[in-house]
C-alpha cells in the first residue's frame, strides 16, 4: 500500500515504523529537517520536507496515487486542510486524521465527504483515556480490549497463586465456569509465546490472554487470580487532556484526585470538574502523596506528557503503599524497562492508537485491530464473507480452517450473539471472527483467509 | 560491529553473485573454446566460499548499523574483485598472474576499462564475454544490484546503498522503498542496454560484440572485445550510437526515472546539473574538435569531427573507448581531456570522477566567496536549480574534493617514486582514480608494461574512485575501529 504519513511526531514515527516493515511504501512529511533525517536512517521510507496541508508538497509526496493518507501532524486545522487538499486534487481513497479539539469532534456533521472529508477521524487522547477507563473498570486486568463494539473482550492477566485455574489443564476452564464461557487466546511465559492446547497447564505468573463476552470477565478473572475488590479511590497526576478526560468520566462513580503542576491549569480544570479533588503541586512530593493518603489509594495513574516524571511518581507511590499503579510511557524502551517492575502497568500510548490505523491498513474487511506486545502480536476482528466455495473460511469448523502458526480463532460473533470458538464451530457468512496472532509477520496469510476468491463478485 | 552479521550478508551476498560466473560458463561450452573447466571451477570455488561463511552465521540476523554497511561494501567490493580474478588465473589462456588477473578484475568491476592484456582478439570468446560483464554488472553497482534482489537485506539496504552511490546527496530515492528504488535503476540501466545493444546490432555489430559492447557502454566502463577498441569496427554509425549511449548513460538515473513515470522529457533540462553536464561536455568536443581542426591533426575535417567528438564523450564520461590513438594526439589535447574525465558523469549515474553536481556545488561556492568580498555582510544561499543546498551538503563536497586531491597526489607521488615516468604516472593514476581507463604516455593502449608496484597501486586508485573515497578511507581511520 501506499501511504503518506504527515507529521513525525511520535504518532507518525511509530506508524511509520510499524507500517514499514510491513512492505508498505511509506512516505512521511514534516517541516523539521532533523526529525525526517533521524527517521530516513533508521527506516526504509521516503521523506519529504514542507508544510503538510501544501498541494505542491502532497504531490512530491506521491498523492496522487496514494491510497491513504494519515495526517497526525499537531497542528488539527492542518490535518484538516490536508485532508481537504487530498481528497479534492489527488482524490486519495482514504483519510485519515488526528482532530483533538472537542469544539471540531462535537460537530460530526463537519466531517462528512460533502464537508470535510475525512474518512477516520482519530484522538489519540481520547483512546488512551478509554484504554485507562478499562482498566480502572477491570481491577487486575493488564490490558483490556473491545471487540464488536464492546459486546467481546480480550483481556490480559498475570495468574497468580491461588487462582483456582492455576496448575489445572485449560480444558476445565469451562468446567469451573458456571454457564459462563471464555477462550484463552494466547500465553505468555517469561516473555515467550505458547500455543495454548486443552492440555496445557495454566503456572503462576504467566501473562494470559483471554477472549469473552463482556459481562463474563470478572468471572473468568476470578479464576486466574484472586478475585481482587473493586477500585474506589483514584489519583490521576497531570491534569492534562487525558486526566481532565479520565477525571471528569470517572468522579460519578469513584473518589477522583488530580495533581497538577501548573497552577493555571490546576485552577481551569478544577472549574471543569464538579466533584473531582484538584491539587496543585509536584506529583512526585512525597508530603503531598501522604497528606492526600497515598497508602489507601487503590489506583494511581500518572498521565502528564513527561515519561521520566510519570515513571518515577508512579514508583514513589507505589514504595509509598499505592494499591496500583500505572505510569503513560510514549517512549518503547522506557515500557520495556518498567515492564513487570515496580509499575503495574506502562501505557503506550502509539500502542493504543496504532490499532485504528492498522484496520484501515489490513486488507479484507477487517473491522478492528488491536497492537499488542509492542507491536509483535496482533488481535484483529475480521469480517467472514462469501460462501464455503468461495471464502476459505465460512462452512468450515474452526479445526478445518488452515490457520498460519500462532494464531488462534478466539470467539465469533454472530448478529447480537458472542460465541466463544470451538473445535467443532462452524463459521457462518457475516460472522465476525476474532483472531489472536503470536506473530504478526503471519497477517499476510490471515488476510488472504479473508478475503473472497475471485469467483465471488 | 557484528562481525557475525558482516560475515552473513557478505556469504550470501558471494553465494549469490557466484551464479554470474554461469553465463560465461554457458558462452564457453557454447564456444568449446576451453575456459568452461575454469569458470565451473571459479563457480565452485566462489559458492563454496559463501556458502562456509554463511552457513555458520545464518541465524546471526541482525539490522545492519551504519558502520556495518560500510564494512560490508568495503569488502564485498574488495572480495568480488579477487574472486572475479579467478577465471584468468585458471583459465589456459591468458593465464595471467595474480597481480594481473586482480588488475583486471578491479579494472572491470569498478568500470575503469584498463587492461593489462594486449592480444585481446586471441582470447577465448567466454574470456571476452566474461570481461564485458564483469564491467556491466560493476556499473549500476553490485550492492544495488543486490538490494534489489535481495528484499531480505531490508534496513541494512539503505546503509549499503548509501555505501555506494554515487553523489553528494544519497538521502534521495526515487521510490519510498529501497528496493523498489534499486529495482527501478536496474531496470533503467537493463534497458538501456538493450536498447543500445539493439542499436549496435542493427549497425552492423555481429551479436555477440553487440552484446559486450553494450554492456560496457552502458556501464561506462570502456572494455572491448578488440584490441582497437570501437576503432575496430571503423563505422560513424557505431561512433554516434556509442555517443548517444554514454551520454545517456552518465545522466543521473533519477532524472530517466522521472522521465520515464511522466512520460514527458521535460524534467531532464529542468535539472541544473543536467544543464551544467550539457555545457561541460559541449565545451570538451567543442574544444577537442577545434583543436584537431586547426593543429591539422587529420587530413579530412570530417575525421576531426567524428573523432574529437567521439573521444571526447568517451573521456568526458570516463567510459575510455577510443576510435583513434587520442595519446599521440598534440598535447594540449590529450591533456584537456584528460581533465575532463576529472569532472566525469552526473550523481547517480554510471560514470566516474567526480561528479558535475560536485563541480557545479565548487563553482557556485567560489562565486559565493567573491560576492561576499564585494558585499561582506549579505547572506548569500547556494542554490542548485531554485533549492537551497544546506551548507552540511557544500562542506561535505569540500571535504570531497580535498581528500580527493590528497589521494590523487599521494599516489602519483607512489608512482613516481617506483621510477615511472612523470607523465605516464600521472596519467595512469588520474585514468585509475577517475575510472577512466586508457591513460596517457606508456599507459596509453594498454597497462601491460607497468609493473607489479604500480598495478597494486593502481587497484586502490580504482577501488577509490569507485567507492567515493569516504566508504573506502572511513575503514583505514582508527575511530571507526574503536569500540
Amino acid at each position: 500500500m501506499k501511504i503518506i504519513i504527515l507529521g513525525a511526531g511520535q504518532v507518525g514515527t511509530t506508524v511509520a515504523q510499524n507500517l514499514s516493515n510491513e512492505a508498505n511504501d511509506i512516505t512521511v512529511v514534516d517541516r523539521e529537517p532533523s526529525l525526517l533525517r533521524d527517521l530516513q536512517d533508521r527506516l526504509d521510507i521516503r521523506t519529504v520536507l514542507g508544510q503538510a496541508s501544501h498541494p505542491d508538497v502532497l504531490e512530491r509526496s506521491g498523492a496522487d496515487d496514494a491510497d491513504m493518507i494519515i495526517a497526525v501532524t499537531n497542528s488539527d486545522e492542518t490535518n484538516m486542510v490536508a485532508c481537504q487538499a487530498a481528497w479534492t486534487l489527488f482524490h486519495t481513497p482514504t483519510k485519515i486524521a488526528r482532530v483533538r479539539a472537542p469544539e471540531y469532534l462535537s460537530h460530526p456533521a463537519l466531517f462528512s465527504q460533502g464537508a470535510l472529508p475525512i474518512d477516520v477521524l482519530i484522538s489519540p487522547e481520547q483512546l488512551v483515556t478509554d484504554y485507562i477507563l478499562r482498566l480502572i473498570q477491570h481491577p487486575g486486568a493488564l490490558q483490556v480490549l473491545d471487540f464488536a463494539g464492546g459486546r467481546v473482550r480480550l483481556v490480559a492477566v498475570r495468574a497468580y497463586y491461588g487462582g483456582p485455574l492455576v496448575g489445572h489443564e485449560l480444558r476445565t476452564l469451562n468446567e469451573h465456569l458456571s454457564g459462563a464461557e471464555a477462550r484463552v487466546a494466547a500465553i505468555y511465559r517469561k516473555g515467550k509465546a505458547i500455543q495454548p492446547e486443552g492440555h496445557t497447564v495454566i503456572e503462576p505468573d504467566d501473562e494470559v490472554f483471554f477472549l469473552a463476552a463482556s459481562n463474563n470477565i470478572p468471572e473468568v478473572m476470578a479464576e486466574l487470580r484472586k478475585a481482587e475488590k473493586p477500585f474506589r479511590r483514584l489519583i490521576f497526576a497531570g491534569g492534562g487532556n487525558i486526566g481532565r478526560r479520565l477525571a471528569s468520566s470517572l468522579e460519578n462513580d469513584y473518589r477522583v484526585k488530580i495533581i497538577e503542576h501548573n497552577e493555571e491549569q490546576a485552577r481551569r480544570v478544577s472549574e471543569d470538574l464538579h466533584h473531582t479533588i484538584v491539587l496543585q503541586g509536584d506529583a512526585a512530593d512525597e508530603d503531598l502523596l501522604l497528606e492526600e493518603n497515598i497508602e489507601d489509594t487503590d489506583v494511581f495513574c500518572a498521565v502528564t506528557n513527561d515519561d521520566e516524571a510519570n515513571i518515577l511518581s508512579a514508583m514513589l507511590a507505589k514504595r509509598l503503599g499505592a494499591r496500583k499503579v500505572m505510569a503513560l510511557i510514549n517512549r518503547a524502551a522506557y515500557v520495556d524497562l518498567v515492564h513487570s517492575g515496580t509499575v503495574d502497568i506502562a501505557i503506550s500510548p502509539q500502542q493504543a492508537t496504532i490499532g485504528t490505523l492498522l484496520t484501515h491498513v489490513r486488507r479484507g474487511d477487517v473491522v478492528v485491530v488491536h497492537s499488542l506486545r509492542r507491536g509483535a502480536a496482533e488481535a484483529i476482528e475480521a469480517v467472514a464473507h462469501g460462501d464455503s466455495t468461495s471464502s476459505k473460511v465460512v462452512g468450515r469448523a474452526v479445526e478445518d480452517i488452515k490457520l498460519p502458526f500462532g494464531t488462534s480463532i478466539g470467539a465469533i460473533v454472530r448478529g447480537e450473539q458472542v460465541i466463544i470458538a470451538h473445535h467443532d464451530t462452524v463459521i457462518e457468512s457475516e460472522d465476525h471472527v476474532i483472531l489472536f496472532l503470536t506473530d504478526k509477520s503471519r497477517i499476510n496469510d490471515v488476510e488472504r483467509l479473508f478475503q473472497v476468491g475471485i469467483t465471488f463478485l | 560491529m557484528s562481525f557475525a552479521a558482516v560475515q552473513r550478508i557478505l556469504g550470501l551476498l558471494l553465494t549469490v553473485f557466484s551464479f554470474t560466473l554461469v553465463p560465461p560458463f554457458v558462452v564457453a561450452l557454447a564456444a568449446q573454446d576451453g575456459a568452461a573447466v575454469a569458470f565451473a571451477t571459479a563457480f565452485a570455488l566462489t559458492l563454496s566460499v559463501g556458502f562456509i561463511s554463511w552457513l555458520p552465521v545464518r541465524h546471526k540476523r541482525r539490522e545492519l548499523r551504519l558502520r556495518d554497511g560500510f564494512v560490508v561494501v568495503v569488502m564485498f567490493w574488495t572480495v568480488l574483485s579477487t574472486i572475479g580474478a579467478l577465471p584468468f588465473v585458471l583459465a589456459d589462456d591468458p593465464h595471467l598472474s595474480i597481480t594481473d588477473a586482480i588488475f583486471e578484475s578491479v579494472s572491470g568491476l569498478t568500470t575503469t576499462g584498463a587492461t593489462v592484456i594486449t592480444h585481446i582478439e586471441g582470447l577465448p570468446t567466454s574470456i571476452l564475454y566474461y570481461r564485458q560483464q564483469l564491467q556491466w554488472l560493476g556499473g549500476m553497482g553490485i550492492i544495488v544490484l543486490a538490494v534489489a534482489v535481495l528484499p531480505m537485506l531490508g534496513i541494512g539496504g539503505m546503509q549499503l546503498y548509501r555505501a555506494e552511490t554515487p553523489g553528494p546527496m544519497k538521502d534521495s530515492k526515487l521510490t519510498p522503498r529501497i528496493t523498489e528504488t534499486a529495482k527501478a535503476l536496474w531496470y533503467i540501466y537493463l534497458s538501456l542496454t538493450i536498447a543500445c545493444g539493439l542499436a549496435y546490432w542493427l549497425a552492423g555489430m555481429s551479436m555477440f560484440d553487440a552484446v559486450g559492447h553494450a554492456f560496457s557502454t552502458v556501464a561506462i566502463g570502456g572494455f572491448s572485445t578488440h584490441d582497437a577498441s570501437m576503432g575496430y569496427f571503423n563505422s560513424p554509425a557505431i561512433d554516434m550510437i556509442a555517443v548517444v549511449f554514454m551520454f545517456l548513460a552518465g545522466v543521473n538515473f533519477s532524472l530517466h526515472f522521472v522521465a520515464f513515470r511522466r512520460h514527458s522529457i521535460t524534467g531532464y533540462w529542468r535539472d541544473s546539473e543536467f544543464r551544467f553536464y550539457v555545457l561541460l561536455m559541449s565545451s570538451v568536443i567543442l574544444v577537442t574538435v577545434l583543436g584537431l581542426y586547426f593543429t591539422e591533426t587529420y587530413d579530412r575535417w570530417q575525421d576531426a569531427l567524428v573523432n574529437g567528438l567521439f573521444q571526447a564523450v568517451s573521456i568526458g564520461t570516463t567510459a575510455g573507448f577510443t576510435t583513434a590513438e587520442f595519446y599521440n594526439w598534440p598535447g594540449f589535447i590529450a591533456i584537456s581531456l584528460l581533465f575532463s574525465s576529472f569532472v566525469g558523469g552526473c550523481a547517480g549515474s554510471t560514470g566516474g570522477g567526480i561528479k558535475v553536481i560536485r563541480l557545479l556545488l565548487l563553482v557556485k561556492q567560489g562565486l559565493r566567496e567573491i560576492t561576499r568580498l564585494v558585499h561582506p555582510s549579505a547572506q548569500i544561499p547556494v542554490r542548485v536549480g531554485s533549492k537551497t543546498v544546506s551548507s552540511r551538503v557544500v562542506e561535505a563536497v569540500w571535504g570531497f574534493f580535498a581528500l580527493y586531491v590528497a589521494s590523487f597526489t599521494v599516489m602519483y607521488l607512489a608512482l613516481a617514486a617506483t621510477g615511472l615516468d612523470l607523465m605516464t604516472a600521472f596519467s595512469a593514476v588520474a585514468a585509475c582514480i577517475n575510472n577512466l581507463g586508457p591513460g596517457l604516455g606508456t599507459v596509453g593502449a594498454n597497462y601491460a608494461d607497468m609493473h607489479d608496484p604500480g598495478k597494486w597501486i593502481l587497484c586502490f586508485a580504482m577501488l577509490l574512485g569507485r567507492l567515493e573515497i569516504f566508504t573506502l578511507l572511513v575503514l583505514l581511520t582508527p575511530a571507526f575501529w574503536r569500540k
